[in-house]
Order: C-alpha cells, then structure tokens, then sequence
C-alpha cells in the first residue's frame, strides 16, 4: 500500500481586482494532479518555474487548501476523523529551499530543533535532548551548534539544522522543497548523502522536489514531471532518463548540461517561458511550445497513459485511438 | 552510521571550531550601541532627565510654587536664583527640575500604552489577515485621516482639561501608527518560511504568534514608538500650552512656555529655558531611536 495517495488535486488561486475585489482571473496552480508515493522510495518532482511543483507540497502538508481531490496518507484521508491534521504534521515534514528563512533569526538552533515535539507534548528537557541527539546525526556537533543562532552557521549548516527540525518530530514523509538548490555544488553532495543515509536510518520516504534534474536522478526511485499544474510523465528514474516518453520530458532532459564536448547540446530545446497559467493553452498544455503539435493537441486534453511498468505518460502519440498522426508504438514497455 | 555520512560529519567536524560564543539577539544590540558615541551620549542625557524627575525634591534648591512679588522676572544669574525667576517670581531652576516630572511621565507613558495596544492590535491584523485585518487596519485609517495635533487636542477638548485625561487622549493619538507599523511587519514576519515550518509542525495560532512572531516583532515596533516618544512630548507641552494639559500652579514645561510667553520681550532667555528642555529631550529621544535602530539592523 503506498504511504502517501493523492488523487486529482486542484488548486485554483483567484486573482482578485479592482475596486469591488472582484474576481477578475484564476492562476490554475494544481489542476487535476493525482500520484502516490510508496513507502520508503523517493519520488523525485522536476518541472519549470511555476509548474505548481512547491503549490502540490504545500497542498499535501496542508499548509494551504485544496479546491478538490483527496489526499490520503497511509490509507487514511486526511482531515477524516482517522487523520487529524495534527497527527499529520507530525508524520509529514518539509524542508523549504531558503535555509535562512526557514529558520527563526531570534531563536537559538536547540530552540529550532526542539519546538516541534514541545508542540506535541514533550517536556523541555527531552526535546531539547533530541534536538541535541539530531543535531549530532546531521553532522554537526551539538556541543558547539545548540546555542548559536542562524545568521551565524553557512548554508549548508543551516539547511542540515533544518532536516533535523524536520526530523524531531520523527515523520514517515519528508517532503523536500528545492532543499539543496541553494547550496554549492560540494555542499549539496554532502547534504545529499547525508539525505540518503538518514533516508536508511529513520525509515523514510521522500518528496523530492527540484528543478536539478542530475540531482533528481541522483536520489530519486521515481520521478515525475510537472508542466503547468498537470502531470506531463512519470515513472521510474531509469525509464524516464533512458527512455524519456512525453516531447516535454524530452527537451527537460536534452537541456541537461553535458560535460561531453563531443556531446554538445546545439540548439536551444525548448523557446521561451511556459504560457501563463492564468490562461493555459486548450487542449494540450505543452503544445504552444511542442514541436509535434497538431489539431488534436489543441482540441483534445491527454490523459495520463499507462505505457510500461509504472511508467505513464499525457500525449497523443502514446494513445493509439487519439489520432495524431505520430503515434509512437508503445512495444518497447515491456 | 553509514560510511558517507560518518565522512561528511567528520568534514564538519574537522573544522577548526569557532571560538565564537554566541550572544543573544539583545546582548549583540546592546553591545553595539555601546559603540554608538552619540546614542550612549542622548541616553545618558535621558538618563539624567530621568533622575533629576525621581529626585527633583532633594535636587532643586527652591520650592518651586514659592512666589515672590519682589523679584518677578529676575535675568539668569541673578542672585540666588542660577536660571533666574518666571512672571511669578519663582525659581525657573526649581521649576524645571519639577517640570521634568510631569513633562516625560506624560511624554511616555501614553506612547508606552499606545505600544502595548498597538502592538496587539497590529499583530493580531497582521496574523489572521482577511475580515479581521481590514476591521482593525480601516478603522485605524478612520484615525490617519486627522492630523495628530488636531486630534490630540479634540479630543483633550472633549474629555476635558487634567493629567490623566491628557495621557488618554495622546494614547488614542499613538495607536493607530504603531498598529499601522506592527501589522506591516507582521504581515513580512509572517510570509517566511519559518512560519510556514512552524505551522507544518502542527503548532496553534497563538503558540506561533508568541513564538515566532512577537520575537521578531516587537523591536522593530519598540524602535518606532521611541521615536514617538519625542512626538508626544511635544505634543503634550502643546496641549498644556493651550490649557488642556496640566493645570497651573503645577510645573510642566508646555505650561510653563504658555505663561512665561509675555514675559517674551522682558526677559527672552528665562522664558525660552522650557523650550530648551522639551528641545533637548525629544532630540535625545529621536537620537537614541536612531541609533537603536542601526544597531538593531544586525546583517550578518
């Protein structure tokens, strides 16, 4: 059974002007996204800016509402009497991109740590000795970290202080927002294996969102490929970089940086910006910038399409009756 | 512990450990505005203020509502009296010593309330946001639309003339900035991820707000209302001066400024003196908010 289930989550954010406060326009952040996450993988999330990547983590830690859809955590629906949304929160952490913002500049790095369990009912002094017993699993030496304050660790101290606030309150789900794509090349890899191995450690399963996709394929199990608050292809991490599907996923990948000088990317993959999300284009979302568009992108909307072992795909040329006239035979899954 | 992880913590710990022993928040502010001649200097100079207003029966050298016909107005330096004598002939030393009293207790005191109530008000708009948020802040905004004198003295003129009166009055006068300045960094505090990360690990409304907002919250307001706090000194004088303040024989430098006006051409020195303390204190208090200010600005 998988640890984490969501199915068609929407999330629309008025756009409201004017002197009445009227709404004027919806941005379509999440529109219809449905995955599930087992436990103990990591599911990698990749997409542009503004694909609704952080608006689906902040959904599933309902740190804001979702319009529609059900998010269901080990089988349980959250917000049902089974789930309570604090026993949630205690499940369920993240670890935000901005390691300085995400911490208190006026609280010391114990305090940090510590606060989470206290909220859920731990004395003082066993908080404050998890947070010294976290800190020393993070790497960092309790003895010189507890009483220092954020603006005087670097990044990466600061985003190790930030796994271990997350991991206080012991959570099954770890939801990484863009955690290491504020960090210097050396220091992400550090953070990284030290991600893996906690991974191993406390049993975990992880949300791993960013738009590095060495770093996604790097930790991922699986991964999934967000464009315009849809789900444009997942599937497994050896799949999607070996036999990348959907045009989208496709361009994503051939913009990957070579080190190969023989290997050289020519041509820039992928024009311009996405099309606002206030208006998406009909049909296919992808199509306004997807060399293989044609009538029936524009008309018809794509479903995701199961194509090989847990591997899935939102194109015309993955289903056969949708006629595009590319049809890619979907054999090679096996 | 795993192989990579026992080598990233080794990295770490090979490190030459800092020596660095971390302040608090305040102890680093305090230690920088030790370094800030001019802040050190106004808040010495309020500091004497102060103790001159506690101790005014054992410093002034006169009484200071003895009257004396004989040497109205007498020039600074006179004999026996250092700073010369006021319309009544009594001694301005003594009387500015005494002022000192009344002029910061009802200097401070209303923006002290104003912090306390705007600081709630602001925090409390700023935190829940939407219908609360506009209630608090378009009621606030009812308040801007008058010009703080005018409103002082409206409402100094409604309640009546008196200490307490006044000190409700330049209270009502002060809200609606420091709401205003609470709820805007309210609202920045609250938009940062910390927040965010507090909220995901389940804590309430109220237990975030004292948590993380009101540490973060209230310097930047305390700043703000010290810089009030020279504003309503003057203010209060003004309402003295126009006889909705203290009342006379009491020693306040506004009112003493308000009587000692005709005697403006006869003997100008003695009848700027109030003027100069009410000066100097606001000054000192405008400095010293300065000066917290920058040193409260921490980078990194």
């Amino acid at each position: 059974m998988s640890l984490l289930d969501v199915q068609g989550l929407v999330k629309h954010f008025p756009i409201k002007s004017g002197l009445l406060n009227r709404q004027t326009a919806t941005v379509r952040a999440v529109d219809g996204v449905s995955f599930a996450i087992a436990a103990g993988e990591t599911l990698g999330v990749v997409g542009e800016s503004g694909c609704g990547k952080s608006t689906t983590a902040r959904l599933i830690m309902h740190l804001i509402e979702h319009d529609a859809g059900n998010i269901a955590f080990d089988g349980k629906t959250v917000g049902s009497q089974h789930m309570q949304l604090k026993e949630l929160r205690r499940q369920m952490q993240m670890v935000f991109q901005d390691s300085y913002a995400s911490l208190n500049p006026r609280l010391t790095i114990e305090e940090s740590i510590a606060f989470g369990p206290q909220v859920h009912g731990l004395g003082r002094t066993e908080a404050r000795a998890r947070a010294r017993d976290l800190l020393a699993r993070v790497g960092l030496n309790p003895a010189q970290f507890i009483r220092r304050y954020p603006h005087e660790l670097s990044g990466g101290q600061r985003q190790r202080v930030n796994i271990a606030r997350a991991l206080a309150l012991e959570p099954k789900l770890v939801i990484l927002d863009e955690s290491v794509s504020a960090l210097d090349k050396s220091v992400q890899a550090q953070v990284l294996n030290l991600l893996a191995d906690l991974k191993q450690e406390f049993k975990l399963t992880y949300m791993f969102i960013s738009h590095d996709l060495n770093v996604v394929q790097y930790i991922s199990d699986r991964v999934m490929v967000m464009y315009l608050g849809r789900i444009a292809e997942i599937g497994p991490v050896g799949e999607i970089y070996s036999n990348p599907r959907h045009p989208y996923t496709r361009a994503l990948l051939s913009a990957m940086p070579s080190v190969d000088p023989d290997d050289r990317t020519e041509a820039p993959p992928l024009t311009g910006d996405p099309p606002n999300p206030i208006n998406p284009p009909s049909g296919c979302r992808f199509r306004t910038r997807c060399e293989h568009a044609e009538a029936v992108c524009k008309q018809k909307e794509p479903v995701l399409n199961m194509i090989g072992t847990g591997h899935s795909a939102a194109c015309h040329m993955m289903n056969a009756g949708s006629g595009h006239s590319k049809i890619i035979p979907i054999a090679v899954a096996a | 512990m795993s192989a990579p992880l026992a080598s990233a913590a080794a990295a770490v710990f090979t490190e030459p450990p800092p020596v660095v022993v971390s302040r608090g928040y305040w102890a680093t502010v305090f230690a920088r505005v030790l370094r800030d001649k001019v802040t050190v200097f106004c808040a010495l100079v309020l500091i004497c203020m102060l103790l001159m207003a506690i101790f005014a029966p054992w410093i002034a050298p006169k009484d200071p509502t003895a009257t004396s016909m004989l040497k109205r107005l007498a020039l600074i330096g006179s004999e026996g009296y250092l700073l010369g004598t006021d319309e009544l002939g009594r001694d301005m030393l003594s009387r500015l010593i005494y002022g000192a009293r009344l002029s910061l207790f009802i200097g401070i005191v209303p923006v002290i309330n104003a912090f306390l109530i705007g600081t709630l008000l602001g925090v409390l708009a700023g935190f829940l946001g939407g219908r609360v948020n506009t209630v608090i802040m378009r009621t606030i905004d009812v308040f801007f639309a008058f010009p703080s004198v005018l409103l002082a003295i409206a409402i100094s003129g409604a309640l009546g003339a008196g200490i307490f009166n006044s000190i409700v009055s330049l209270t009502i006068v002060f809200i609606p900035p420091i709401t205003r300045v609470a709820e805007s960094v309210t609202t920045q505090v609250r938009g940062l991820d910390f927040v965010e990360a507090a909220r995901a690990s389940g804590a309430n409304a109220l237990t975030i707000i004292r948590v993380h907002i009101l540490g973060n919250v209230l310097g930047p307001v305390f700043i703000y209302a010290t810089s009030l706090m020279s504003v309503c000194m003057i203010l209060a004088s003004g309402l003295s001066f126009l006889g909705l303040g203290t009342k006379p024989p009491a020693a306040e430098w506004g009112l003493m400024l308000n009587t000692l006006r005709t005697a403006i051409y006869t003997n100008p020195w003695v009848a700027a003196l109030p003027g100069v303390m009410i000066f100097t204190t606001s000054i000192c208090f405008n400095m010293m908010s300065d000066g917290l200010r920058q040193a409260m600005d921490i980078k990194e």
